[in-house]
């Protein structure tokens, strides 16, 4: 049980799993992206245009990774700047004033840790995301397809559905982080894996995402028909839904509530 | 992100709240040292002026201490006193660790919430504590804080916050993260509703608190010298393998790089406020 749920960690690693671009070219037609956050730069470790899904234009963003080296270290190993969550934010609000559906995937070991990121307000351009996506007046669907680092992975998922793929993991903190903070000894990693409950089972019991996707033919035709034909049916729903925003104020506003005992 | 821990803390007044062996002079008066200008400064000296000393170093302070130097005698009115984290994930070891900080500090979680007057203009308050875990955002923090915007609106009221945190709790793994999002909407509500919101970020305010309602209050303030950021130095040090620049991560210097209204130091923070409220009393009808 203790190695399982670090396993999973490094399943979520996995440097040969599907990314963010292999998703958007899979699932969606005619994807073309846009740069760019209009303040400072492009930040490659974040891609988000529009696209097709089904028959209705969508907004798409994802944290790419990359698979090669090469790519790998032009994407910053999928660990955004201020600029990649402000280019996001500045697509999402783009989909809301043309009444398009917005699908994030996620993939990031967590928001980048740098000089240049903090000088250029990394909590900030998080925070603002956190608030923003609160209110967006169209549908939200985010997934989790790897790793989902903590506030990095976050300011892309306050959405009104989160999925996970099976073997992806969603965490406050990576497990090495845990493991030599708390017990100053970054090889119980393992032992903070299980303690963190940050598998897809785990957060689906606790109420954060509500959804587990399987991993059957993991990046093959029939993967992404299938999660294509979920995605359209989701927006479908959530379409119909005319207290949109406050069922999505709700869904967070409830998480955490057991966990708090009154004296 | 990378969740931090406090690094080593800067001064005895800020291990358990409580004034660890000071130094007696001669004449019984006891004393600090100050760790910026190194000087023995008498208790009573620091206790007159808010717990800054002569030479402008603002020492930790507790969240009542600070409610006190805050607000108008006697307004302060307590909210959501009883509310506390569980063991949500029967996380190894938190259970423990959380009764000793609850009783070393005194107090049942990491923020205190209620409604006071400043200037004798009422407002709703939070102020977070340094004395328990740092700070550190649990489900109870992000219930008892997103309760108070909600509060805000339903009373049309303005919400002070001071922040002072390490980041999301992660003995509360999952749960903990969704307290940025939660308070970040409850956030947007009340600023939606036309309300102001003002925070004032003290030493440290980082992690998960940076990234959620830190960062998005309609003037933000801070102490001098208060660290303010998302990841830790050390992270980025070790990440990034480069000396950091001077000044980093100061209120001075992301005041230079434009996210903080203004540095206010803590003794004009009273009046400052006050002036604030005062402004914003009544919106403007056009
Ligand atoms: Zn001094």
């Amino acid at each position: 049980m203790k190695d399982a749920a670090y396993e999973r960690v490094k399943l979520a690693r996995d440097n040969h799993r599907p990314t963010g671009l292999d998703y958007i070219k899979n699932i969606f037609q005619g994807f073309m992206e846009f740069h760019g956050d209009r303040c400072y730069s492009d930040d490659p470790a974040i891609v988000g245009g529009i696209a097709t899904l089904g028959k209705n234009p969508v907004t798409v963003i994802a944290i790419e990774k990359g698979h090669t080296a090469k790519e790998r270290s032009y994407r910053n190993f999928g660990a955004p700047h201020p600029e990649g969550y402000r280019k996001a934010l500045r697509l999402m609000k783009q989909a809301e004033k043309f009444g398009r559906p917005i699908i994030c995937f996620i993939d990031t070991s967590g928001a980048y840790c740098g000089v240049g990121a903090e000088e250029r307000g990394q909590g900030q351009a998080i925070a603002e995301n956190l608030m923003e996506m609160s209110t967006l007046c169209v549908p939200v669907i985010s997934i989790l397809i790897g790793e989902g680092g903590s506030g990095g992975a976050l300011a892309l998922a306050v959405a009104d559905r989160v999925w996970m793929l099976q073997n992806a993991v969603y965490s406050v903190i990576s497990p090495e982080g845990c493991a030599s903070i708390l017990w100053k000894d970054s090889g119980k990693a393992e032992t903070a894996a299980a303690s963190l409950k940050l598998t897809a089972e785990d957060a689906k019991s606790l109420g954060v995402i509500e959804r587990i996707l399987s991993e059957k033919e993991l990046g093959k035709k029939e993967f992404y028909d299938r999660i294509r034909t979920l995605l359209v049916k989701e927006i479908k729903t959530l379409t119909n839904d005319f207290d949109l925003v406050g069922n999505r104020y709700n869904r967070f506003r409830s998480l955490g509530v057991s966990a708090v005992v009154k004296e | 992100m990378a969740l931090i821990k406090f690094l080593k803390p800067k001064n005895q007044l800020e291990e358990g709240g409580r004034t660890s062996a000071p130094v007696q002079r001669d004449d019984g008066e006891p004393e600090k040292n100050c760790p910026n200008c190194h000087k023995d400064i008498p208790i009573s000296r620091l206790w007159a002026n808010d717990l800054v000393c002569p030479c402008g170093y603002h020492f930790r302070v507790k969240a009542r201490q600070r409610i006190q130097m805050i607000t108008d005698k006697d307004s302060f009115y307590e909210m959501y006193s009883g509310l506390k984290s569980d063991n949500p994930l029967n996380f190894p070891g938190y259970k423990n660790k959380i009764k000793t900080v609850r009783k070393a500090s005194g107090e049942e979680e990491a923020v205190i919430c209620g409604v006071a007057t400043i200037g004798r203009k009422k407002c709703c308050l939070f102020v977070m504590e340094p004395y328990f875990m740092m700070g550190s955002m649990g489900s109870a923090v992000g219930e008892k804080i997103t309760a108070l915007f909600e509060y805000g609106i339903e009373q049309r009221l303005p919400v002070i916050g001071f922040t002072v945190s390490g980041g999301a709790r992660m003995q509360e793994g999952l749960l903990s993260l969704m307290q940025m999002a939660k308070t970040s909407a409850a956030v947007k509500r009340h600023s939606d509703a036309g309300l102001l919101y003002i925070a004032v970020l003290t030493d440290p305010t980082t992690g998960g608190v940076s990234a959620s309602f830190a960062m998005e209050a309609d003037i933000i303030l801070a102490e001098p010298g208060a660290t303010v950021g998302f990841a830790g130095a050390r992270v980025i040090e070790q990440t990034t393998r480069k000396s950091l620049p001077k000044g980093f991560q100061k209120s001075e210097f992301v005041l230079e790089h434009g996210f903080i209204d203004s540095i206010v130091p803590r003794t004009g923070q009273k009046r400052y406020l006050a002036e604030l409220l005062k402004l914003h009393d009544g919106r403007a009808i056009l």
